[in-house]
């Protein structure tokens, strides 16, 4: 398929010469590139540049949509829409209906959070382009798009073997 | 300065993590995994047989009757639901407090949540006699008027806060297996084995970028989940505690009742993890003994907990001057089913009291026993609340016993049969050990000469 962009990889063994390789590939100007690891490097956000995640506006957002629909729930079937005299409870019973209200706050920020998750790292993908196997395991990488300012393949590949690259190679991702 | 012990022994590297964890998933299954996967199907198939007898005959195959309303359907549910809540402590509250040691036992317990909710959700799905029918336990908008669900009511705050639970804790699960199964997809040798946990792995790559949202998610997950655990044994008390029975009527039954979850949960874990160790030898470099020691301190801790509850309840019920509140709790400990009380209290209360000593706590075997005898007191428990406080009725010409029939023993008996198979079926498809968690906290304990690079 052709989202995919073709590009250079450089692949590392030890998870200290990525996590400096990172900083280099940014302070040479590179920055689209990916850096790919079995696990959460520490310090590896700051390496490459990234921001905090935006995901917890998300959570927050979503949570109180979550409280107001449970809110709104409770209070629309017990006293508005068919009001049904419980034990001469009053119709809106608020204390009662905070349970309620709660689980759906924890339930719609939680599933949207997941979804928020799905849309920022594109997936589910059906069979993305592997750039070496032990990627998920005990090897990691770093891949330059083509397109990203100053891609120069007989450099960058340089540049990655003076950092400890195992291995350069031709790819797309 | 105090030293630490590595949390993973054997100085492994990225690769013998991988290889490890995976082992299980890619072998055959030993003659052991097979062997209790059969015993555990039949047991499952057993179950079936005896939940299909009580669907289509009545409820009233159970002992369930005036003035024992509430029988092993709801004790067991109770107990169930409470042994999934350990898994959430250890795989959320644990992440929180930033306890690296949770880390190889995390996604066992969580698998043991997932399927402990599983097993309890049936059990009110049943009790309520009519399960065909059970759909009216949601609001929808129906025929009926439409005639809304009782909001009020605790049973139906169990309804969102079980369907919840069960809905977030798997989402969790799930989330946490995704980089795994990424892993095992990439290290499969045939075509069938990736595209199914290609397709499990949703294509994740693991860049830095994907990693960043990923670990605010775990975050946020277990930010939730913290108080969603809580949450959920609190409500399945009020299902006692806002009835007004004597016995059942008590402000201590929320603390009272998440106690007693994380208490069985933890033995129900200690259980399963010392099987998985004998079942799995690798995994003994990553479950030390170091971790079945803290987990039986919690046990220990959690036990005295629930002693404590056991007696400020007896205390509150003769300061409080309620004779009605009194003899139930009297007759809780020297009537008719003092044996019940009396197996309850040794179980939780004195047996767990051995952890007191490092070498019984570090010992496989004691802590297996121990463990057993915490799960069966945990039951008892239940039982106890639940049936003693029902079995006297304010009337003495309803009072009354619970009619124990052999369908109670094929209820509680056969839902082990379902739980195991689940479980037994995750060992050896999913890794039973979090891989991408574990690879951060190898050098954990590991000075700079003993390190493993």
């Amino acid at each position: 398929m052709a989202q995919y962009t073709k590009g250079i990889a450089g692949i590392w063994t030890e998870e200290n010469l990525i996590l400096k390789a990172a900083y280099k590939t940014r302070e040479a100007g590179f920055t689209k590139f990916e850096a790919i690891s079995a696990y959460p490097i520490h310090g590896m956000e700051e390496a490459c540049g990234i921001k905090r995640s935006w995901l917890p506006y998300v959570t927050f957002v979503t949570g109180c949509v979550g409280l107001l629909a449970g809110l709104w729930l409770t209070w629309w079937t017990s006293a508005v829409d068919w009001a049904v005299n419980v034990g001469g409870k009053p119709f809106f019973s608020l204390p009662a209906f905070i349970p309620i209200m709660f689980e759906l706050t924890i339930l719609f920020a939680a599933l949207s959070t997941v979804a928020a998750l799905f849309y920022a790292c594109k997936i589910p993908r059906i069979d993305p382009p592997n750039i070496d196997p032990d990627l998920s395991s005990h090897k990691f990488a770093i891949f330059i798009p083509y397109n990203d300012t100053g891609y120069d393949e007989t450099k960058i590949e340089r540049m990655f073997k003076e950092l400890g690259a195992s291995e350069v190679k031709k790819t797309e991702f | 300065m105090m030293k630490r012990n590595p949390l993973v022994l054997g100085n492994k590297t990225l690769k013998d993590v991988s290889d490890d964890i995976c082992a299980p998933v890619e072998r055959f299954p030993s003659k052991g995994w097979m062997g209790m996967f059969l015993g555990a199907k039949t047991l499952l198939l057993f179950y079936i047989a005896i939940l299909a007898g009580v669907v289509g005959v009545g409820i009233g195959l159970l002992g369930v009757n005036s003035p024992v309303f509430w029988g092993t359907m709801i004790v067991t549910f109770v107990f169930w639901i409470g042994i999934g809540h350990a898994g959430t402590l250890i795989s959320a509250v644990l992440f929180l407090f930033r306890q690296k040691w949770r880390t190889s036992v995390a996604r066992t317990a969580e698998a043991m949540t997932v399927f402990a909710v599983m097993t309890a959700g049936i059990f009110p799905l049943l009790h309520t006699g009519r399960p065909w029918l059970d759909y009216w336990l949601f609001p929808y908008p129906n025929q009926r008027g439409p005639l809304w669900v009782n909001f009020r009511s605790p049973l139906l705050w169990d309804v969102f806060a079980v369907s919840t639970y069960a809905t977030v804790s798997m989402v969790f699960w799930y989330i946490g297996l995704v980089p795994d199964f990424a892993t095992i997809k990439d290290r499969a040798k045939n075509k069938l084995r990736r595209t199914i946990y290609g397709a499990l792995s949703l294509g994740w790559r693991g860049t830095a970028r994907n990693w960043s949202h990923y670990e605010m998610l775990y975050l946020i997950l277990a930010g939730l989940s913290t108080p969603l655990v809580l949450s959920v044994h609190t409500i399945v008390s009020f299902d006692f505690a806002v009835s007004n029975l004597p016995g059942w009527h008590t402000t201590i039954f929320p603390p009272y009742f998440v106690a007693g979850a994380i208490f069985s949960g933890f033995a129900m874990v200690v259980t399963l993890m010392t099987l998985v160790r004998i079942g799995f030898p690798e995994f003994k470099n990553y479950v030390t003994l170091d971790h079945m020691e803290v987990m039986n301190k919690i046990i220990m801790t959690t036990g005295m907990l629930v002693g404590y509850a056991y007696a400020s309840e007896f205390f509150i019920a003769w300061y409080s001057g309620n004779q009605y509140e009194r003899f139930v709790f009297v007759n809780r400990a020297f009537g008719p089913y003092g044996w019940a009380y009396w197996t309850m209290v040794s179980c939780n209360v004195l047996i767990p009291q051995l952890f007191w000593f490092k070498k019984l706590r570090r010992s496989i075997p004691v802590m297996f026993v121990v463990s057993i005898f915490v799960n069966i007191g945990m039951w008892f428990e239940r039982f106890v609340i639940t049936v003693t406080s029902l079995h006297r009725d304010f009337l003495p010409s309803s009072w009354g016993m619970y009619a124990w029939s052999w369908f109670d023993t094929g209820v509680l008996v056969g839902s082990f049969g379902m739980f195991l198979t689940l479980f037994l079926l995750y060992l050896r498809l999913f890794p039973a050990i979090s891989i991408a968690e574990i690879k951060p906290v190898l050098n954990v304990g590991y000075d700079d000469k003993g390190g493993h690079h």
